[in-house]
């Protein structure tokens, strides 16, 4: 993989921040999108801006096909079969709350279970317990092991007969872990649970294959994988689909309207109500071809590579705290330094040009978990290398050095 | 971007000796702030006489800025009356939008000037004085 010609297609890269040369170690949070991404929402609203399914005229197929075709797009990378079970979303939450809603709250009852893991993003997290309290069903929690991970026993102890939805994230936004998907699917499956996955984490780092983890429902957003903000998917089983109430009732998703009652179309029309994210679709269309161009095994080697050389640097600087397993991770490290907020951590680091996030990470449940109120996250991607993770390992010294001295 | 201009040594004092830090026994008024974006959060606690603060402690987690600023409140608030404590909080907002205000009560807050140049940073500033506003507002209900 050459860092540099990937770079090189990465406009915003290429610019100053306090004086710095820009290291952006934020990806996990939203990456940076290729000229390929930038010019292709730019050509589709010069040349082919329109409303979908409905126009007779010639820029309507032309956003219809560009629109559908996005579907498509998705639908493969994903190995999801067919492409009417992609609903696009604005994003990974509106996706999850869609099955929370549609699905749970349709299904769930007193007594019933839905089972999630305190390592939740919050989007994956209050829908849970909102359909929870909704439907007076019980939410439960897979306990975690001591490094962060999932125990395929305890996933057996927490899921029952009466369990009816499973949602466990793919990948840990904090702890870079990757859960054993398939695992847990099966045995949601063998309990009669439905299974869904939060994909935000993995969807822009590796192969997904949808038929082949069995998963019922997976969400993901398009913005950090390359794609523009505004846009996701929400991908479902085509006989569960069927079975939903839509989740925003007026245009583009009706069959027939009267006075008093209204029929709805077919999937996936049913759950888009409105004009949808064309352009977004559009958007994330091309950052699939420019993901698929490099290769998603290239792409998950590049960034193993880049999570074990961070760790190692890192974990050599004394006083800091690295969260999460060592082997089995992500492209991302979060961290704590001894007596420096990552706040402050995070403002220093800028001040040399480079983003990290920090904070909870809409993780309030895994920061009371692992003892802590905020912490540090790099988090990196295709187009980081490894000259990144050593300014951010000497930034690291230096903030430890300039708040040694700052209090004394 | 300076980055003495925001860690300036009187608030690294107040963070690494942080005033009023603790909690109060007595009646007193209780204000549990959260800052959502950031996780930071803060326990003011406000002794109140006839309209007047005439103790205050704080607890809490949070970074540097946020911290040393609930420091120098409670340091400031001391013995002040709800009117002068509300015009600390006001002049403290326009502090943070970067006007110059003096506080003659507590010259140490002026050093936080700096949070200014640091938009990321001034919710982190002023969690202790909304708390402050929110308890004395509270009160006068």
């Amino acid at each position: 993989m050459n860092i540099n010609a990937i770079r090189e297609q990465f406009p915003i890269l290429h610019q100053e921040i306090n004086g710095h040369p820009l290291v952006y170690l934020d990806s996990a949070a939203s990456s940076q999108k290729p000229r390929s991404v930038i010019d292709a929402v730019k050509r589709y609203y010069e040349l082919d801006n329109s409303n979908v399914h409905r126009g007779v005229h010639t820029l309507g197929s032309r956003a219809t096909d560009a629109y559908e075709g996005a579907r498509e797009k998705v639908a493969k990378l994903l190995n999801a079969g067919a492409p009417e079970q992609i609903i696009f979303t604005r994003g990974t939450t509106t996706a999850l709350n869609l099955v929370a809603t549609s699905y749970a709250r349709s299904v769930c009852k007193e007594g019933d279970e839905i089972v999630i893991t305190p390592m939740e993003h919050h989007s994956n997290l209050i829908p849970w317990q909102q359909a929870a309290k909704a439907t007076g069903a019980t939410l439960k929690y897979i306990p975690l092991q001591p490094d962060g991970t999932i125990s395929i026993g305890d996933v057996e102890n927490t899921i029952t007969p009466n369990t009816k939805v499973v949602s466990v994230t793919y990948v840990s936004n904090v702890l870079g872990v990757i859960n054993p998907i398939k695992d847990i699917t099966q045995i949601a499956h063998r309990n009669g649970a439905v299974m869904v996955v939060d994909g935000a984490q993995s969807t822009p780092h590796m192969k997904v294959d949808l038929q082949d983890l069995d998963v019922d429902f997976y969400a993901f957003s398009g913005h950090k994988m390359c794609g523009p903000t505004g846009i996701g998917a929400l991908f479902g089983k085509k006989a569960l689909l069927n079975k939903m109430e839509p989740f925003e009732y007026g245009g583009e998703m009706i069959d027939f309207v009267d006075l008093y009652e209204s029929t709805w179309k077919e999937i996936p029309y049913r759950f888009e109500g409105g004009t949808p994210i064309i352009a977004g679709a559009v958007g994330l269309g091309a950052a699939i071809d420019f993901l698929n161009e490099i290769g998603f095994d290239e792409i998950d080697k590049h960034e193993r590579l880049l999570a074990s050389y961070a760790y190692e640097k890192l974990s050599a600087l004394e006083g800091i705290t690295l969260y999460g397993p060592e082997q089995n991770r992500v492209g991302l490290v979060t961290f704590n330094l001894e007596d420096v907020h990552p706040h402050d951590v995070a403002t220093v680091l800028d001040s040399k040009g480079i983003a990290i996030r920090a904070g909870h990470h809409c993780c309030q449940p895994l920061m009371r978990w692992l003892n802590v109120s905020a912490t540090a996250r790099a988090s990196f991607y295709l187009y980081n290398s490894e000259e990144d993770i050593d300014r951010l390992a000497d930034a690291l010294l230096q903030t430890k050095e300039f708040f040694g001295h700052a209090i004394g | 971007m300076q980055l003495d201009d925001l860690y300036r040594r009187v608030i690294m004092d107040h963070y690494k000796n942080p005033r009023n830090r603790g909690t109060m026994n007595e009646e007193s008024v209780t204000i549990n702030l959260n800052n959502p974006t950031c996780g930071d959060r803060i326990s003011l606690q406000l002794q109140v006489v006839d309209g007047k603060v005439t103790d205050a402690k704080f607890s809490g987690e949070g970074c540097s800025i946020s911290m040393s600023s609930a420091s120098m409140m409670t340091e400031a608030v001391k013995g002040r009356t709800f009117d002068e404590a509300l015009s600390m909080a006001d002049r403290f907002s326009s502090l943070m939008k970067g006007e110059p205000v003096e506080f003659e009560e507590l010259e140490d807050i002026e050093a936080l000037s700096g949070v200014n140049k640091f938009p990321a940073r001034i919710k982190c500033a002023t969690l202790a004085w909304n708390a402050l506003r929110k308890g004395i507002e509270h009160q006068q209900d």
